[in-house]
């Protein structure tokens, strides 16, 4: 039980109330009783003071019947357990008991003690010491006594009786005695209540704590628990929810930060791993295939050679020749792949490379019901690419689009035009450094799935990243701090704080300074520093002007993509497809797409159909 | 008396000689095979051969080991080395240690045959080079060997540096000489990146016959012969000078030159 932290801190947090309480509770009852007391004794020395004055005039007349009556009275009263008068030598000369009459009380006795103790006994008391609670037997209740000196008056020795001298100062002693029962029973029942008032505090406040801790404490604990073990048994996918805003929460965040930056590295470890065997397995099949794929070769080369004048087998034979010869390409390329080299680029037409790509998927189409239409644009310019790696691309997306339609078919839509695009808005900066040549790309922060330009952003009183958007002309910029418009915004290299800002430099749209970054082997990338200034100037992109570019369409009639899968369908291990994907092969084609200058986007509504959209430079 | 064979076919894929057996017979070659780069050293000292075609993956006694014990025996046997396991650095490497050429797996039989033609040219060449003293026939071939500072990958190719860190790329006049009749040229454009060891440039020849010339180096073409396209002659008048094919920004010079030999030192 005390492994848990949350019985931890109730247990502390209960030992605490149990010591605060328990001395309040203490201290309260020991006052109270004080209290009791006191008001218990004030009331004795009253009653004494009221039997003594009223006995006075009994006294001086020595009316003994009468002092008796009175006695008597008094004594009977409940509170009041008995009232006695002793003279000098300690005999009691009256009580409201009538068989102690006439005994001698000894003076070490507890009523006489307070004045006899020392050998001389004092003659003047003061009030407190008059008092003394004692108790008769050990089984009794406790009894208040209280003792009042009866002091000689010039009317005792002038009383014609002369029974008292002068000399004597003190006549005789009024001792009256009180039961403490009913304030002992008070201060029980009142001890009683403290001690169920502290019980029940404690548990309430042990409660409330619990309560909160399980809260603030607790759940959150428990959540990460969860995490660490969800994570330790291999889902890199967990996240916690619900984060509170403490400190546990800043850890729950910082967890999830971590299992985020954890399953990036696994899954590039994963990649390259994957990428090492992957190279070991090409070498090895490229040898084992390359020497069966010989003999198909030269066969059919050799047969091909002889039979120029059959055009029925040489049609056929040109088959085998050119799909060995393609085949040869795979493994070749196969072998690129596991070594990673560049890819073989020659100017091809992409209407030829589409045509292949669909003869290889034909038959699957046609089993899925599924109509291609065509609509090639027979004029484009050729595009400077790899061809095997371009027919990759348009075989996993034919295939994806036949995935996405199900069994009932649907259509297929390729169209290809050639388009002429000026670079403003187009290209992308892929690296970029500051006069220091520090790297200022943010490969965390992607802007439309592009790594980012981040630079600090320094304004009156405030400092900030803000991350440029990297591709030319287009401003989606994104800043953690709020910039007013029209603010110049001075930009420093986030790594070493130098100014970016040329101040000589002015923006021909606003005449504000204008800030420059390096994009090496590319000139200078220069921009306004206005907020809501889009004015920006990359010189060796806009050297080349107007570039032709193919537009590639690739549309199908299939179920469309969500909303929230779209930003991330062309990410690594991203399917939708559950255990019949591997989330690579959009993963692979944006990669080819990018090794050749281009770009892909999807446009997608679901029900509707997807529609990707592939631009390479011509 | 030992016996003559035009080709001996050394490879461990009996479906590989058989192909290549079916192809030369064709072609009237006589053929022989064995599947053991052992059995072929031992088939090289009883019998003579113009040609080992010789697979670099052997069990036992590899392609390379056999090119390398060949070489102290000075006979006139040209070596062609295939292999399926075809990367540039063999490729490269088979060139330096004596191999005429390099025929990547899998081939067809018309990159085969032009690979022969061109190696049984090669060794007629040098017979009669070799016996040019002896018999001062009228049908020796001339041809101009590499210049000094220039380089050459194995006999075919050469590069020489230039201006600015750039290399120029052309093809040897021994090589033009092997192929004969050029007809055609088919070459790389501007801006395209040529790579050590594989084809750069295919010569066409009046027989229909197309001869692949292995880049020397690796690089960025910034400019290709254009005359040559006008007028192809001038490759085979003038191969190293006005001849040129490209003009290369090499991407690792210094590296890739270890596998290239130097010019002037005319052995074959």
């Amino acid at each position: 039980m005390l492994k848990k932290i949350g019985y931890k801190l109730i247990i502390a947090v209960g030992l605490t109330a149990v010591v605060i309480i328990g001395v309040y509770s203490y201290i309260n009852i020991v006052s109270q009783s004080e209290v009791l007391l006191a008001e218990v004794e004030r009331h004795a020395i009253q009653q004494s003071e009221t039997v003594k004055n009223s006995t006075r005039y009994g006294m001086l007349l020595n009316q003994r019947d009468h002092i008796h009556e009175i006695i008597n009275t008094v004594g009977a009263q409940p509170s009041i357990r008995d009232v006695r008068i002793l003279n000098k030598d300690g005999e009691i000369i009256y009580s409201s008991e009538p068989e102690d009459i006439g005994k001698m009380v000894d003076k070490n006795a507890e009523s006489c003690y307070v004045c006899h103790a020392e050998d001389k006994p004092i003659q003047r008391l003061s009030t407190e010491d008059r008092t003394r609670i004692f108790r008769i037997d050990e089984d009794s209740s406790r009894v208040l006594g209280v003792i009042n000196p009866i002091y000689t008056e010039s009317s005792c020795w002038n009383a014609a009786c002369h029974a008292h001298s002068r000399e004597q100062t003190v006549l005789g002693v009024l001792d009256v005695t009180m039961s403490l029962t009913e304030v002992d029973e008070q201060i029980r029942s009142s001890e009683v209540k403290m001690v169920a008032f502290a019980i029940v505090a404690i548990i309430a406040v042990s409660l409330i704590i619990g309560v909160f801790v399980r809260k603030w404490v607790d759940t959150p604990v428990n959540e990460l628990v969860k995490a660490t073990k969800q994570v330790a048994g291999g889902n890199l996918k967990y996240s916690i929810e619900n984060i509170s805003r403490d400190e546990l929460g800043e850890l729950e965040r910082s967890f999830n930060i971590m299992i985020k930056k954890l399953a990036e590295a696994r899954i590039q470890l994963f990649q390259s791993d994957k990428m090492a065997s992957l190279g070991r397995l090409a070498a090895g099949v490229a040898h084992e295939i390359n020497n069966p794929l010989t003999g198909i070769l030269t066969y059919s080369s050799f047969l091909l050679k002889r039979n120029e004048h059959n055009p029925q087998l040489h049609d056929d034979l040109s088959v085998i020749v050119r799909e060995a010869k393609r085949s040869r390409e795979i493994v070749k390329s196969l072998l690129d792949f596991a070594r990673q080299s560049i890819p073989r680029k020659e100017a091809a037409d992409i209407n030829v490379v589409i045509r292949q790509a669909l003869k290889v998927v034909e038959n699957q189409l046609s089993i899925n019901k599924i109509e291609v239409v065509q609509n090639l644009d027979e004029t484009m310019p050729r595009v400077v690419m790899d061809s095997n790696q371009m027919q990759q691309v348009f075989i996993n997306l034919l295939v994806n689009a036949a995935d996405a339609m199900g069994p009932d078919g649907g259509t297929i839509t390729i169209r290809t035009v050639s388009i002429q695009l000026s670079p403003f808005g187009i290209a992308q900066i892929k690296s970029a450094t500051c006069p220091k040549n520090h790297s200022l790309i943010d490969n965390e922060f992607k802007i439309g799935g592009l790594s980012s330009i981040k630079l600090k952003v320094k304004l009156v009183g405030d400092e900030g990243i803000i991350h440029i958007d990297p591709i030319y002309g287009k401003h989606d910029n994104h800043c953690n701090i709020s910039v007013p418009h029209n603010t110049i915004t001075p930009l420093f290299c986030p790594d070493c704080d130098i100014s970016l800002v040329d101040e000589n430099k002015k923006c021909p749209v606003c005449t504000s300074p204008v800030y420059s970054i390096v994009v090496p082997r590319q000139g200078i990338l220069e921009g306004c520093t206005k907020s809501g200034c889009y004015w920006q100037k990359w010189d060796a992109a806009d050297l080349g002007g107007e570039r032709p570019y193919v537009e590639i369409y690739v549309s199908d009639t299939g179920c469309g993509i969500r909303e929230e899968d779209l930003a991330r369908i062309f990410e690594p291990f991203f399917t939708t497809k559950g255990q019949s994907g591997t989330g690579l092969g959009l993963a692979v084609i944006w990669g080819i797409i990018d090794n050749h200058e281009g770009t892909i986007t999807v446009d997608s509504s679901v029900g509707e159909g997807s529609t990707f959209r592939i631009r390479l430079p011509a | 008396m030992k016996t003559k064979y035009d080709i001996l076919v050394v490879d461990d894929e009996q479906i590989i000689i058989d192909a290549v057996i079916k192809i030369c017979t064709t072609e009237s070659l006589k053929v022989d095979a064995t599947t053991d780069a052992q059995k072929a050293w031992i088939k090289v000292g009883k019998n003579h051969y113009r040609l080992i075609i010789c697979d670099l993956m052997l069990p036992g006694m590899d392609g390379f080991q056999l090119l390398e014990k060949m070489k102290p025996l000075d006979i006139s046997t040209a070596f062609i080395v295939t292999t399926g396991y075809s990367t540039i650095e063999n490729a490269v490497k088979s060139l330096y240690l004596g191999a005429i050429d390099f025929l990547p797996k899998p081939f067809t039989s018309d990159e085969f045959c032009s690979a022969v033609k061109r190696a049984l040219k090669y060794i007629e060449i040098r017979e009669k080079h070799v016996l040019k003293d002896a018999d001062s026939s009228d049908d020796l071939i001339l041809y101009v060997p590499c210049p000094a500072k220039y380089f050459r990958l194995g006999y075919g190719s050469w590069l020489t540096r230039d201006v600015n860190g750039t290399v120029m790329v052309g093809v040897t006049d021994l090589f033009l000489k092997t192929v004969e009749s050029v007809d055609h040229i088919k070459m790389l454009e501007k801006e395209q990146e040529i790579f050590q060891g594989n084809p750069c440039a295919v010569l066409e020849t009046r027989d229909g016959m197309q001869h692949g010339i292995l880049a020397p180096i690796s690089g960025k073409i910034i400019e290709n012969n254009g005359q040559l396209k006008g007028e192809i002659t001038l490759i085979e008048k003038d191969p190293f000078f006005k001849g040129w094919l490209y003009r290369v920004i090499p991407d690792d010079l210094g590296y890739q030159m270890k596998y290239l030999i130097p010019g002037g030192s005319e052995e074959l």
